[in-house]
Parts: structure tokens; C-alpha cells; sequence
């Protein structure tokens, strides 16, 4: 089996959700459920006070005992925040360990503060977290983050929520090429092409939240994205083929064709 | 009279409290979530034995969708 392999546990589908802004709970659910996807993220927030009794709780819906639950740091801008963060998460998953950290730099663009990222995963992996860590394109940065112990690197293909693609191919390459643990693609995918794109890089894995929840029709893009996923995987492990933009050669025999002779008069091209 | 901090709202409490008595304050007990009390987890084989204090600044927080 071609497995994503993350921490030492095994998955069947290399596509990670997230659960954000969808318009309730049974999208959410049904939009998960649809992609196919083991792992999701979830955010840790304050619980509103004197409101909480009758509420719906999102992991009522999609149950840790179903999924891998992936805890994220969103709206850290601090080191202290991100690892106070993922403290809290830990106790209320019952001491799970596997979080997805990410230190924000920008309100603006979101993009990370990569410098902080790095002390927050230092101090993280020491408590035993395991970490998948989000982080810029750089791939020096990527190197590093490996190295001090995160165990899924997920550089960006653009800014969060942008659906803009995949901005830096050859950047992510570069991250791929010099990666022993996952490379996950994380924030920037608008549509399926992008998350097959990624997957044919040699990507491990891609994640997303915004192009599906904002999709007109979540749950049917949640499905393209399933297939996005799956085909990009099978393209880059059956290996495609070289460009040649010069050298076009049919996929027809060359001999034999019928047009190019009718009785003695020639009606194909003149040189044939 | 003690006065907690909680999620970032001031709460005034007649006597000390210790974390199950806040849980059931809050009506949180059949709910996933976890507590912070000044910057540290409180475990939940923890909740009956901490005492809760003047000034003390708590974090409840719960899982919410995200990306």
C-alpha cells in the first residue's frame, strides 16, 4: 500500500481538512466525510462563558475516536502563545501529541514568523509534541525545522485563504528533493488542478480548508479534491513522461494510413 | 470575596472555589475542554484538589473548526 506515513502512523489518504468557516456543523461533517480525509485540524479557543450549555461541540460531530485530530496554533503570533496553545489542546485531547504548529508574522498576509516558528517547535518536540510544522517556501528553513525533530514539514503554495496555487514549484522542489520526513502542501490551494499539482512535485500530502468550505459547493469540491489528490499521487509515482517540445511523435502507427493513397492518384500530403 | 479572571472577564466568586466547583459554575462538566490556571494546565485528576485564588487567571478553552 502507498501510504502517508506521519509519526510512525500510517494513512490511506494523503488529503489533510481543516474545519473551518463552513455554515454548520453537518457541512462541516459532510465536506469531511467526502474527501476522504483521516486527519483534519481543529483550532483551540476560548469557550464562551454562560453560553456553552446547549452548544453543539464540533467533536461531537467529527469524533476523535473516527479521525486524527490536528490541533493548530492559528492566530499565534508569539512563541508563548503557540506552545501555551498546543499545552491546552493536549490536555483536552486526552494527550495526544501529534499538532500542527504555526507562528503567524502578519495580520495582513499571514504569512508565517519563521524565526519564532522555530523556537516554538524547539521547545514543543522537547515536551515530546510531534510536530508538523507550517512554515515559508524557504528550503533552508525546511531543512532546519527537519532537523531539530518536526515530523511533517508543510510549506505554503501561497497565502492562507488565497487560493492562489502554487506560487513557487520549484522552490517546493528543492523542499521535496532534500525532505526524509513529509512534505505536506499547506494554504494556498483554490482548486483541484492546484492540489494535483502539488501531489505530481512529489508532495506527500496536501492541506486545505478554505478551497473547499468556500467553494459554492463544498461537498462536491471536497469530492474533486479527493480525486485531485489521488490522481496527482498516481502521476507522480507512475512517472510522466519527458517534455519534448520539438520532437512530437504520434501515438498512431506512422505506415498504413488509408487517406494517403487512392488508386494511382496521390491525395495525401505532396513530401508523403 | 475573590475575584478570578476567566477568558479574559473578571468574575467575583463569595469564597475560594476549587476547579470542579468553577467547572460546574461554568456548566462545562459534560463537555470537552481544558483549563489553564496562570499560564499552566490543570490536569483533570487535579480539578478537585486545586484551589482557586485571588487574582488567579484562567484559560477554558474548547476545540473549534479551523484550518
Amino acid at each position: 500500500m502507498d501510504n502517508l506515513v506521519i509519526a510512525g502512523k500510517s494513512y490511506t489518504s494523503r488529503l489533510l481538512v481543516g474545519t473551518g468557516k463552513y455554515k454548520d456543523f453537518n457541512e462541516t461533517r459532510t465536506a469531511v466525510e467526502t474527501s476522504g480525509a483521516e486527519i483534519i485540524t481543529v483550532a483551540i479557543r476560548r469557550t464562551n462563558i454562560g453560553q456553552t450549555a446547549d452548544q453543539p461541540n464540533l467533536l461531537d460531530v467529527l469524533s476523535p475516536s473516527q479521525y486524527t485530530l490536528l490541533p493548530n496554533t492559528a492566530g499565534c503570533y508569539t512563541v508563548d502563545d503557540a506552545v501555551r496553545t498546543l499545552r491546552l489542546a493536549r490536555e483536552l485531547l486526552d494527550g495526544h501529541s501529534l499538532v500542527k504548529l504555526e507562528v503567524l508574522g502578519d495580520p495582513k498576509t499571514l504569512f508565517p514568523n519563521v524565526v519564532e516558528t522555530l523556537k516554538a517547535a524547539e521547545i514543543l518536540i522537547k515536551e515530546s509534541f510531534e510536530v508538523m510544522v507550517y512554515t515559508s517556501d524557504d528550503p533552508i528553513l525546511a531543512k532546519q525545522l527537519e532537523e531539530i525533530g518536526c515530523v511533517a514539514i508543510m510549506p505554503l503554495a501561497s497565502l492562507i485563504g488565497s487560493g492562489m496555487g502554487i506560487l513557487n514549484p520549484w522552490n517546493l522542489q528543492i523542499i521535496i528533493d532534500n525532505a526524509k520526513v513529509p512534505v505536506i502542501v499547506d494554504a494556498g490551494v483554490g482548486t483541484a488542478s492546484d492540489a494535483t499539482i502539488a501531489m505530481e512535485l512529489g508532495c506527500d500530502g496536501v492541506l486545505m480548508n478554505t478551497a473547499i468550505a468556500a467553494a459554492k459547493d463544498p461537498v462536491l469540491m471536497a469530492s474533486a479534491m479527493r480525486k485531485a489528490v489521488e490522481s496527482g499521487r498516481e502521476a507522480y509515482l507512475a512517472g510522466r513522461m519527458e517534455k519534448k517540445l520539438y520532437s512530437a511523435s504520434p501515438s498512431s502507427p506512422v505506415d498504413g494510413v488509408i487517406a494517403q493513397t487512392l488508386g494511382d492518384k496521390k491525395i495525401g500530403p505532396k513530401s508523403a | 470575596m475573590i475575584q478570578l479572571t476567566i477568558n479574559g472577564q473578571s468574575q467575583q466568586f463569595e469564597a475560594p472555589i476549587n476547579v470542579t466547583q468553577l467547572i460546574d459554575h461554568l456548566a462545562l462538566h459534560d463537555k470537552r475542554f481544558a483549563i489553564e490556571r496562570n499560564g499552566e494546565i490543570v490536569p483533570r485528576s487535579q480539578f478537585s484538589e486545586q484551589l482557586l485564588v485571588h487574582g488567579d487567571q484562567l484559560e477554558v478553552v474548547v476545540a473549534v473548526g479551523g484550518g
